[in-house]
């Protein structure tokens, strides 16, 4: 009894809504969960049948069923129905082999996997429609949506477990994923795929929205809202400290591909792909010692930074200068 | 006594153990056939056709094999015999074994055969 306790306990410390492919938001994910369900409840019911055949013929007395009636019993119950249930589970399985379908129109998103964190493309074949932005994906519900999915250094993999299931993402390669979100909320994804020393730190957030808000929100961010200021304190240490080499910042003169774009920092919800929380202190200190707080990150240490200093630059991502 | 001289060449032809592995080695075969052919495939148009008639013109074949190693076999097995359990080997124990043991595994290789080629219907993209 104490076991059971404790492996319930256990179990149902995993529940959660926001990761998890048994609380899906998307239609590949919801598919996903009735088949499992439905296989799990045949296998149990395929299970129970064999038991109590089991049963039935243990307690029999000898000679109840004739050497005839034995080798018909074999035939049926051990041949041809299981070989006629199986098949018909497998046609009810096969079709969510299909990808989605997808048309000209589709809103096309390109991630990339890089370590430890993602490149985010919205629009990538359209140089008006284009944002560029980190750690956090945003799709509006009810559309479907073409991933595009890449990487440049190692394997990665990408995965929504309430949306749908992974997908590699391969360095030369390009694979492509096609999602339908049906409710809006907060959600968070991973890389499945052991990618190096900080692959367990390597999350984001994906925020599905109401179509609506999802087009103003594009556009909101396309047309450009007011870049941060540029001649405040923490925007000079930025540019003094080179953190444009590898970061870019829309509206400055910071265009780095090499780290995640932060312009949309303030508003992200999540330091570090999926880390820490983005607080001031948080990331004032992952400045200074990005290795002490994600070990592995791939993002040179600034420890001549006072703590001061690294709190202006902070305040300065943040957007509260 | 002697065997009056059998009449159909099913009768004639005797089960062996390169009979008995006819099924299997047909099943494998028509599944290396099958990843093959997916993957040229694959590799030249890089989708699968809505009718591939060379798969099922594979399948056709593989399971026409099948068949007619389990309908010898089921010919054979039908030889007249004791049933077992068999103390001593004879001819006809031998033989009834050997077709018996052909028929379920070209039984089995159908249904093998069948699971192999049923995705094929569903799939459309390659990646
Ligand atoms: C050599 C390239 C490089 C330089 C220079 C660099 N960074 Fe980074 N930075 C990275 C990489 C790579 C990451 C992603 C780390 C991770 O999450 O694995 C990162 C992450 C960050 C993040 C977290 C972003 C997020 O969304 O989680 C902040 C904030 C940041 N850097 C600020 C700075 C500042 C400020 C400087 C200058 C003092 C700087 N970086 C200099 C490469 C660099
Ligand atoms: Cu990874």
């Amino acid at each position: 009894m104490r076991y059971a306790i404790l492996l319930a306990c256990l179990l149902a410390a995993a529940c959660n809504t926001h990761q998890s492919a048994l609380a899906p938001f998307g239609v590949e994910a919801g598919e996903t969960r009735t088949l499992t369900l439905v296989m799990a409840l045949a296998a149990l019911g395929l299970a129970a049948i064999t038991f109590a055949l089991y049963f039935r013929a243990v307690r029999a007395p000898e000679g109840s069923l004739s050497h005839k009636g034995g080798m018909k019993l074999v035939l049926w119950m051990g041949a041809i129905v299981p070989t006629v249930l199986l098949a018909g589970l497998l046609l009810y399985a096969l079709p969510a082999m299909r990808p989605m379908d997808s048309a000209p129109g589709d809103l096309e998103i390109r991630v990339e996997g890089e370590q430890f964190w993602w490149r985010v493309i919205y629009n990538p074949q359209d140089t008006q429609g284009r944002l560029v932005d980190a750690n956090e994906i945003r799709i509006p519900t009810g559309r479907t949506v073409v991933f595009t999915l890449a990487a440049h250094d190692v394997v990665h993999s990408f995965w929504i477990p309430g949306l749908a299931g992974k997908m590699d993402m391969i360095p030369g390669r390009e694979n492509r994923l096609v999602v339908k979100a049906t409710k809006p909320g907060r959600y968070r994804g991973v890389c499945a795929e052991l990618c190096g020393l900080a692959h367990a730190l390597m999350a984001f957030e994906v925020v599905a929205m109401e179509p609506v808000a999802f087009d103003s929100w594009l556009a909101e961010q396309r047309t450009g809202t007011a870049a941060p200021p540029k001649d405040s304190r923490g925007a000079r240490l930025f540019a003094r400290e080179g953190c444009g080499a590898c970061h870019a910042i829309r509206g400055t003169e910071h265009t780095g591909q090499i780290g995640p774009d932060l312009t949309r920092y303030a508003h992200r919800r999540s330091l570090g792909a999926g880390t820490l929380e983005p607080t001031l202190t948080n990331t004032a200190a992952f400045i200074r010692a990005p290795q002490d707080l994600k070990p592995g990150a791939r993002m040179p240490t600034y420890t001549d930074l006072s703590r001061e200093e690294a709190l202006a630059i902070a305040r300065y991502l943040k957007g509260r200068e | 006594m002697s065997d009056p001289a059998p009449r159909k060449w099913e009768h004639r032809l005797r089960i062996t153990l390169w009979v008995l592995i006819v099924p299997p080695t047909s099943w494998a075969a028509h599944f290396l056939f099958s990843y093959l052919w997916a993957a040229i495939s694959c590799a030249k148009t890089g989708h699968f056709a809505t009718m591939p008639w060379l798969f099922i013109g594979g399948t056709v074949l593989a399971l026409a094999v099948i068949a007619l190693a389990g309908w010898v076999a089921w010919h054979q097995s039908r030889t007249p015999g004791d049933p077992p359990p068999h103390q001593e080997s004879t001819r006809i124990d031998r033989l009834r074994f050997l077709a018996t043991a052909t028929l379920l595994l070209a039984a089995l290789s159908t249904v093998g055969v069948i699971f192999t080629a049923l995705p094929v219907v569903f799939l459309r993209e390659c990646t």
